[in-house]
């Protein structure tokens, strides 16, 4: 399992190597998007703001970018992989390369924003674990919908309404550690939250692996 | 008699519910007042929206594991009646927050937390309407449906923590245990929950008739030829 995991997410990037627009039209999505929000927020932005307007911007961004799992390859080569993987190799291996790609995504917009919009973050590596937490979360989330959304003819509208109500608790989690770590609050005060998210993850994590198979069959 | 006891059970306590509710003595509090009655027509929707709902996960799981489109009919009425619970309880909730805390809608935990909920079955009655074969819109319906479930759960826990709620009985509001010693109140409520979940599986139930009969209605057509 863990060999066919590791080649799948070896294929991944090959292919995203390969077709490098779509790599780079999601970062240049972020990009756009955070200048976007700079020129409409015109000066100051209180730190909540700041902090919600990030996160708004890696949800959309994330949505994006994972929609295109199940679409990218055409049906073919989707019955080639059925017939030599196990489906549960393949929902990890989607999930951890999207819990990178989302993770690559956060960290572009966080650069861009502290470039044009002001670094408020006082507790660095607190922010950044939690970053990396969310994005396991999203991800798992998201490719979960996108195997839903792709089965359903795979439109934009549905990936957004299916994963939004979803993804809520991941999101409040994630941006209430994430306002701790700009304040710079004693990490105590966190742990219990970081905890909690780690649930919300492998609950989600643990519901996407047994349901998979069901989508991934039909 | 034998098969729709039930039913009868249902209208007696809904009439009992309606009639007892309104014309009982209730403790008489501060703010709360007369309004305390909306414990038998508001609260109620959130307990036969949830029945209904972890119903419909149950019939979801068995969709799964049996194949049989008789489970995905249950699964998809129960939710519909669910969510109709759920439409009423926002409805009479906001009405009774209007007067009571002042405002339609006041970000509480509860509010938030029920409209993600609505928000979360709306997405599911839209997805299953985008798939046209019934195989696979049971399917993917119940992956999503359960899958949305597990979601919600873990929200029902964290949104309290995050702020506190205007509801009695939290956020150090004092719950109806302690307005209601005498449990007068109780006396309507349990009676309350159990006639409105079994009004609720009884209109899933009619409608799942309906739908049977539509599809073997359906299958005689196309196999007339």
């Amino acid at each position: 399992m863990w060999n066919q995991v590791a080649v799948l997410i070896k294929k991944e990037m090959t292919l995203e190597w390969r077709q490098k627009y779509a790599l780079n039209g999601i970062l240049l999505y972020v990009v756009s998007a955070v200048f976007i929000t700079y020129l409409s927020v015109q000066g100051a932005l209180s730190i909540p703001t700041w902090n919600a307007l990030y996160w708004i911007i890696i949800l959309f961004s994330a949505v994006n970018a994972v929609a295109k799992s199940f679409v990218q390859e055409h049906q073919g080569r989707q019955l080639y992989y059925y017939m030599i993987a196990s489906p549960e190799a393949i929902i990890v291996s989607k999930i951890i390369y999207n819990t990178l790609l989302t993770l690559l995504l956060a960290l572009l917009g966080y650069l861009v924003f502290s470039v044009i919009l002001g670094n408020p973050v006082e507790d660095q590596l607190l922010f950044i674990t939690n970053l990396a937490l969310g994005a396991v979360g999203f991800s798992a989330c998201l490719t979960m919908v996108s195997g839903i959304a792709s089965k359903a003819g795979n439109n934009a509208t549905l990936m957004a309404i299916l994963s939004f109500p979803i993804i809520i608790p991941i999101l409040l989690m994630a941006i209430n550690i994430s306002k701790n770590a700009i304040d710079g609050l004693d990490r105590g005060v966190s742990y219990d939250k970081l905890i909690t998210l780690m649930a919300i993850n492998a609950i989600v994590t643990a519901v996407a692996y047994i349901l998979f198979p069901y989508i991934w069959r039909s | 008699m034998k098969a729709y006891w039930w039913k009868v059970l249902a209208i007696l306590l809904l009439a009992y519910t309606l009639i007892a509710g309104l014309l009982l003595d209730v403790p008489r509090l501060a703010i709360l007042n007369e309004t305390i009655r909306a414990l038998h027509f508001h609260v109620t929707m959130w307990f036969g929206m949830i029945i209904m709902l972890v119903i419909a996960v149950y019939y979801s799981i068995k969709y799964l594991r049996k194949g049989d489109l008789k489970d995905d009919d249950m699964a998809i009425e129960f939710t519909s009646a669910g969510i109709l619970f759920g439409v009423l309880g926002i409805a009479t909730g906001m009405l009774w927050a209007k007067f009571t805390w002042g405002d339609y809608w006041s970000g509480d935990p509860k509010q938030n937390g029920s409209a993600i909920a609505l928000l979360m079955y709306f997405a599911y009655l839209i997805l299953r309407n985008s798939l046209t074969d019934v195989h696979q819109r049971a399917r993917i319906g119940a992956v999503y449906n359960i899958f949305a479930f597990a979601a919600y759960i873990p929200l029902i826990f964290v949104l309290p923590r995050l702020t506190d709620s205007l509801h009695p009985g939290n956020g150090g509001n004092p719950g109806f245990n302690a307005y209601d010693l005498d449990s007068k109140l109780r006396m309507v409520f349990y009676p309350a929950i159990i006639g409105w979940t079994l009004l609720g599986a009884w209109i899933a139930t009619v409608r799942v008739r309906y739908r049977r009969l539509e599809r073997k209605l359906e299958d005689k057509l196309i196999n007339q030829v």
